[in-house]
């Protein structure tokens, strides 16, 4: 338990490394980015494996930081932190596999990626809001670079839209983290004194500062409709960046609210349940069905993994427990699968046949030339869909049970969204994979004769990033009982109990 | 009276190692000889520095006397403080200009340089207006010709001149500010006055003389809609002079200002209990800089340009912290403007080192600097992000501890720090303009394909980038000083 602070440590340290090795061979940086990856998820795992479930946050780390502000170095973990750490570990890993062709600027590439990991990492750990805060925005600057400088399609844009819009969030978080703190009078930031300062704030400026800190995370989590950064930031950036940014980027969002705005503030949650839950489900339906116009295969998935953010936010929503966990299982779940998704069609087939049109793909009977990537796709498409068995599944079914039982009418609606995932999923596997099949294939064969032959093998990273992912899909949709023994007992602290009881502890 | 001369000497012995010094470099320079130009100026940077560490050294001896000389100057924590930060932006700030071959005078320019730093250490302990005045005096007319040095472009001509005019009537409403506080008080000292103050209470000639005087120091600060020098100013000066008169410069002049207006106008503050006061003309000014500022940045494609009006728009923060520190102390802004000093004189320290090579006046000139020289790309990140106030470095404490006081100090001042919290995500708009080029973009294909720093200024540039990042990793080491 007591090495999970290193994640941060070995991930700011692998970066500085990565920079170095990056000027004697781009080989020597991928080495690195890859060895503390690894040892990020390894920390994780141990620490998983010695893990006790409890109600509390269990502390890694507290000393005084600036004591001027009363800010403390405070690491602590929950059953909610170490699932997502588990997860942080496995996208950084999966997203160095995915990255192992890049050859330009390599070094740079991987302090920027290894930076933005260890700020990821800090989020999940923090038990004080400023310390929290502080990691959240290490995370935001390296997003800039890593889309801008080894980024597709409009990548200055995105990459300029993605920055401006994680940090108008938190500056947003900002504005609602000193409000609280000065109206609170509270002598530190740590998450259960602000807690306490916050109960002594009038019920109306609680609403308003509920509202600056929920917008400000829900922001980077995709909340309808400031979800517009997402997909072109998912399109333009790098695969290994946009499987980060959709598989834990977006996450930091959805654990902001869960973490710091919903237990500081039950009281003006409860009030503002209504409201999120329908953007939520705005979000879920309308993602949905832009996804399933999308003529380019990324957007596809760049707006699917909005509409399946839309179930996490769904799930805070509701605040039943089981919502709850669903909606962290959830998380989970998408980081992997979103990361699955991205892989496929950013490094196996856009980096094969160069184009992400779907009209183009159909032409080329992929899943003959690409029969690896096909199945994948197939089977992390399903997954997606939620199909028993894999990690959807549990995460989807816990969230929509739960929101049932706080408003049926919410659940009827969002599930109209899992029809619609159903819907544009299969229409991006058949058309993209399976668009010329029997006749047509032959011909199309005989046309793409010599692409057939150019389509470089998928290399091993490839696979072995693949198979990873996937078997962490089945593994989480198989044995989900997994993380919910560890996300559970976490939700059955007090502050959790006030907020899923409305406000009364 | 009975004035003990040994006493004052003793007590400025800084500022008399400063002018010492600048003499000396003078002197050292003045016999015709056949040192190339280069060698000059490593001479007269290498005796500046020697003159700065002596004032910094003998600033530790004399540490904290309180009032001194009765009361003319008082060595408090806060002068105390400023006036080693005044020393250390110097140091840097030659730093820099070792690295630069433009000047044909570079004696004379550091002994300026030394003269100016003599000003800010002495605006930073005056507790009495004649004596603030002077002192402010001595670093503006240094400063002006600073602006004017290089002799060999019309800009910088320009921008001597512009600064001139404008701190010259600048500098004349403020006198008359305090002809006015001394007709309605009779006393130039500040305890004097705010003991005549709380006597007499706010009268309307007392808020002309308040407006006048903050006319004058809006003017200093750079803040809106005083600001129209600083674009010019900044563009047009040698990239130390501008470095000087955006870092020291406004430490100095901030210091000044907290003591005018806490302990000497304190009692005419108003603000909290609906009293017109000055309170309100710095609120106004700190909103019209921070709009203004963060708005006309994003329309620059000057590098100095888009320096200057991020400086117009970190005034408006600073005002705040002004404001604030009659509730939080005066750490806040002290921290803020220190931190913003090393990061403006970093940003500064880069141009130079540029310039040296081929033009830096576009953003575009910029492109594709980080093959040309990874250590100024790396550093000028540093520099302009802490700029933008991204964490672990110090710019982002320096805005919490700002806005967080700010939010404490009452109604007004909590609104306009959460504006100013919402600006900031524009504000990283045009910070990003300047780091796109340098990190993002390809080299254009007529410039130089590397650029060599001077030891020097290499030594520097990685010196202050460190120092911002130990400051935000560790901002007690400044905060616990007060």
């Amino acid at each position: 338990m007591n090495l999970l602070p290193w994640t941060l440590y070995v991930s700011f340290a692998g970066a500085l490394l990565a920079l170095l090795a990056g000027t004697r061979s781009a080989a020597a940086a991928r080495r690195v980015a890859l060895g503390t990856a690894l040892a990020g998820l390894a920390i994780t795992l141990l620490a998983a494996r010695e893990f006790v479930p409890g109600p509390e946050l269990q502390t890694l780390v507290n000393v005084p930081w600036i004591t001027e502000l009363g800010v403390r170095y405070h690491l602590a973990v929950d059953g909610i932190s170490l699932s997502l750490l588990v997860l942080t570990g496995l996208a950084a890993t999966a997203g160095i596999l995915f990255s192992w062709n890049n050859e330009e600027r390599t070094g740079e590439f991987f302090a920027f990626y290894l930076s933005l990991i260890g700020g990821v990492y800090g989020v999940f750990m923090s038990a004080d809001v400023f310390l929290l805060f502080v990691f959240y925005e290490i995370a935001i600057v390296p997003k800039y670079f890593l889309v801008a400088v080894w980024g597709s399609t409009n990548r200055e844009y995105g990459a300029m839209k993605l920055v401006l819009y994680s940090f108008a969030g938190s500056a947003l978080v900002l504005i609602g983290l000193l409000w609280a703190h000065a109206a609170g009078g509270a002598t530190g930031y740590g998450l259960a004194e602000l807690a306490e300062g916050a109960r002594h704030i009038p019920a109306g400026s609680q609403i308003a500062i509920f509202a600056l800190l929920f917008l400000g995370f829900a922001v980077l989590a995709g909340l309808f409709p400031f979800h517009t950064w997402a997909p072109t930031g998912h399109v333009a950036a790098p695969t290994g960046a946009s499987m980060l940014l959709a598989g834990v980027v977006m996450k930091l969002g959805a654990y902001g609210c869960l973490r710091v705005a919903m237990p500081l503030f039950p009281g003006a949650f409860a009030v503002c349940q209504p409201v999120i839950a329908w953007l939520a489900i705005a979000g879920i339906v309308y993602a949905g069905f832009i996804a399933l116009v999308q003529s380019d295969f990324k957007f596809v998935i760049g707006y699917s993994s909005v509409s399946h953010m839309g179930f996490v936010l769904l799930g805070l929503a509701a605040a039943t427990p089981l919502a709850l966990a669903g909606a962290v299982l959830q998380m989970v779940s998408h980081g992997i699968i979103a990361g699955l998704l991205f892989a496929v069609v950013g490094r196996m087939v856009y980096e094969r046949t160069h184009t992400r049109e779907l009209a183009a793909l159909q032409a080329m009977p992929l899943h003959r030339l690409l029969p690896f990537a096909a199945g994948v796709f197939v089977l992390a498409g399903f997954a997606s869909l939620g199909l028993p068995g894999f990690s959807g599944f549990p995460a989807e079914l816990s969230i929509l049970t739960g929101t049932w039982q706080a408003k049926p009418l919410w659940a009827v609606c969002a599930a109209l969204g899992i029809v619609v995932a159903g819907a544009f999923t299969l229409r991006a596997i058949h058309v993209a994979f399976f668009g010329s099949t029997g006749a047509t294939a032959l011909l199309a064969d005989a046309g793409h004769h010599d692409e057939a032959h150019a389509m470089a093998p998928i290399s091993w990273p490839e696979k072995t990033g693949a198979l990873l992912l996937l078997a962490a899909t089945l593994w989480v949709g198989l044995k989900p009982d997994v993380l919910l023994d560890w996300i559970v007992p976490a939700l059955q602290s007090p502050a959790f109990k006030a907020v899923i009881n409305g406000g009364t502890p | 009276m009975n004035f003990a001369y040994a006493e004052l000497l003793s007590a400025l012995r800084p500022e008399l190692s400063l002018v010492v010094g600048a003499l000396l470099v003078l002197a050292v320079d003045l016999p015709k000889t056949k040192r190339s130009l280069e060698r000059r100026t490593h001479i007269a940077c290498g005796m500046g520095a020697a003159a700065l560490l002596a004032a910094l050294v003998s600033l530790l001896g004399v540490g904290n006397l309180g009032n001194i000389w009765g009361g003319v100057l008082v060595l408090d924590t806060l002068a105390l403080v400023a006036r080693g930060g005044v020393f250390g932006l110097g140091l840097l700030t030659l730093g820099i200009t070792a690295g630069t071959t433009r000047l044909r005078n570079p004696a004379e320019f550091v002994a300026v340089i030394l003269f100016a730093i003599t000003g800010f250490a002495l605006m930073a302990a005056a507790q009495q207006l004649l004596l603030a005045f002077l002192a402010l005096e001595l670093a503006s007319l240094s400063l002006y010709v600073l602006a004017g040095f290089d002799k060999t472009r019309a800009e910088s001509a320009e921008a001597g001149l512009k600064y001139f005019l404008f701190g010259g009537v600048s500098a004349a409403f403020m006198l008359f500010g305090f002809s006015l506080i001394y007709g309605l008080t009779g006393s130039i000292e500040l305890p004097e006055i705010a003991r005549q103050l709380a006597l007499s209470g706010p009268s309307p000639l007392l808020l002309v003389a308040l407006v006048l005087v903050l006319v004058g120091f809006g003017f200093k600060a750079a803040a809106a809609p005083f600001h129209l020098w600083a674009p010019d100013v900044y563009q047009g000066a040698p990239a130390p002079a501008a470095a000087l008169i955006a870092s020291a410069s406004k430490l100095a002049g901030f210091t000044l200002f907290l003591r005018l207006l806490w302990p000497g106008l304190g009692g005419v503050a108003g603000g909290g209990n609906g009293m017109a006061g000055w309170i309100t003309v710095v609120v106004w000014l700190a909103l019209a800089s921070l709009l203004l500022g963060n708005f006309v940045a994003l329309a620059q494609s000057k590098v100095r340009r888009v320096l200057a009006y991020s400086a117009i728009a970190h005034a408006g923060a600073l005002l705040l912290g002004v404001i604030a520190a009659g509730w939080a102390g005066v750490a806040p802004l002290l921290y803020y403007v220190m931190t913003y000093g090393v990061a403006t004189v970093g940003a500064f320290g880069v141009i130079a080192a540029v310039e040296r090579h081929q033009p830096c006046v576009n953003l575009a000139d910029l492109a594709g600097l980080r093959t040309k020289s990874p250590l100024l790309a790396g550093c000028l990140m540093v520099f302009v992000l802490s700029l933008a106030g991204i964490p672990p470095l110090a710019g982002f404490v320096g805005k919490f501890l700002v806005f967080s006081s700010a939010l404490q100090a009452g109604c007004m001042t909590g609104w306009l720090a959460l504006l100013a919290i919402l600006l900031s995500a524009v504000a990283l708009y045009y910070y990003l303009q300047i780091l796109k080029p340098a990190l993002v973009l390809p080299a254009q294909p007529d410039t130089a394909t590397r650029i060599p720093v001077h030891p020097v200024a290499a030594i520097t540039l990685v010196f202050a980038a460190g120092l911002i990042l130990l400051l935000g990793l560790w901002p007690s080491l400044l905060l616990g000083l007060f």
